[in-house]
């Protein structure tokens, strides 16, 4: 399969990059990794005049703690993240996400951020919102007047469609570095190796003095036109003492938030129950992680 | 359309060519340059049949464009005999019978040939999470981790 002509540009510095997205406008969209938009366009579900390849922009491939958050370059290949002795040590929620993407070959290629990535796509079935929404991530968008952040919880409009500008980039994403007694987890569901998530589910606890949750985020992919965030799960679990009763109750509440589409992955039955147990399981982990058991 | 001049290093020799912005890696390899060692399988990012690599990495190169791949190094099945001896990992799928009908064996064998130069002594488990983007449907998947673990004590 072969794509439907289209001009190429590499632009090396971003202020070309903005000004080719400036100029082609609407026919224009921004590839980084490429292993979402190039099977898209290759199918032909997608058309596009200009490709704007970001990939030559030296700086936006990094992975480092500054000013209390962790930043990622926008173009930071998925397999970086898995090869980071940071993000191995500190980071576990993140080496757990980017080692269930795809697979091997594509998470050499695909990138954390890019826009034929895994947060500026917009898919509900990436593995990476869930994530950035329970840790309380933003991303930074660059365009002509300049960057601004946007929190994650604001970044998912609608299906395949974010906060970002049609003349914005992404070019970073941040992490607030975790709170002492802090864990997170995701844990994922899928038929086989690179296939989308019939469920997943992120779970980031920080536990206060006297071990109860001071903090929870709950986060969901695949189980609606954008990520999810269980919000009333995550209430439910701030304040108390972390039993096994509580976490299934947890589990519960999170499952009923979600609203899947039924496929060949299973009925909404089947993965709202699937929500259920993998919540529960991913705040175990997170505890385990956070030095609560 | 635009077209681009473009320079790759394939298997260590500097090639050029003369492609639209659409053609994709594994068509530049197979159809302009001619080394049909790199299979098209699924061609829909799924099976690695297609697997290459790109500065080091293996990847899939029907989801790379032949212009993306301008000033960088690849190497193809191609590139793993030296002078007329083949490579410990095409010894160990030849010595393991790590294959029956061969159709993945090129992609197999570039995604083992990148792992092993990251990770010289792999587990059986590394190994199979490696090969995890490379489909087999007829050998399964026994005899292919053989095969690299072949290779891995041959280079030792």
């Amino acid at each position: 399969m072969i794509p439907a002509p289209f001009d190429y540009h590499a632009p090396e510095s971003m202020a070309d990059a903005l000004e080719l997205l400036e100029r082609y406008g609407e026919s224009a969209k921004i590839l980084s990794g490429g292993q979402s938009l190039l099977p898209l366009l290759k199918l032909r579900f997608g058309m596009v005049d200009h490709l704007i390849d970001i990939g030559r922009i030296p700086g936006l491939e990094y992975i480092h703690e500054s000013d209390g958050q962790l930043r990622i370059g926008g173009v930071t290949r998925e397999s970086a993240l898995e090869r980071s002795e940071l993000i191995r040590t500190k980071y576990p929620i993140l080496l757990d996400t980017a080692s269930v993407i795809a697979d091997p070959l594509v998470r050499n290629r695909a990138t954390v951020g890019g826009v034929g990535g895994n947060l500026a796509h917009g898919d509900p079935a990436n593995d990476h919102p869930a994530t950035m929404l329970v840790l309380g991530a933003e991303v930074t968008a660059t365009g002509p007047k300049g960057q601004r952040t946007i929190p994650v919880e604001e970044f998912f409009a609608d299906l395949f469609t974010t906060a970002l500008a049609p003349d914005e980039i992404l070019t970073e994403i941040r992490v607030p570095v975790p709170a002492a007694r802090s864990g997170g987890a995701y844990l994922k569901l899928e038929r086989k190796v690179g296939d989308y998530a019939a469920a997943a589910a992120a779970v980031s606890i920080t536990l206060g003095e006297d071990g109860s949750v001071a903090r929870a985020g709950i986060g969901l992919t695949n189980a609606g036109p954008t990520p999810v965030k269980a919000v009333e799960a995550e209430g439910f679990l701030t304040g108390k003492q972390p039993d096994d009763a509580v976490l299934h109750e947890a589990g519960r509440i999170a499952g009923a938030a979600a609203s899947p589409s039924p496929d060949h992955r299973g009925s909404v039955e089947y993965k709202r129950e699937m929500a259920r147990v993998l919540v529960t399981r991913a705040a175990r982990k997170a505890l385990d992680r956070a030095g609560g058991r | 359309m635009a077209q681009h001049r473009i320079r790759v290093a394939v298997n260590g020799t500097v090639r050029e060519a003369e492609v639209e912005s659409r053609l994709l890696l594994v068509h530049l390899l197979r159809d302009v340059l001619r080394l049909t060692g790199t299979h098209i399988g699924c061609d829909t990012t799924h099976c690695g049949a297609c697997t290459v690599l790109l500065d080091g990495e293996a990847v899939k190169s029907c989801t790379v464009l032949a212009v993306q791949a301008d000033g960088r190094d690849v190497m193809t099945v191609e590139g793993l005999e030296q002078n007329g001896n083949l490579h410990p990992i095409q010894e160990g799928f030849m010595e393991e019978h790590g294959l029956q009908c061969g159709y993945c064996t090129p992609g197999m064998m570039m995604t083992g040939y990148a792992l092993l130069n990251r990770h010289a002594k792999p587990t059986e488990k590394e190994i199979r999470e490696a090969i995890s983007g490379n489909l087999c449907r007829c050998t399964g998947y026994v005899n292919i981790v053989k095969a690299v673990q072949h290779a891995a004590h041959k280079m030792a």
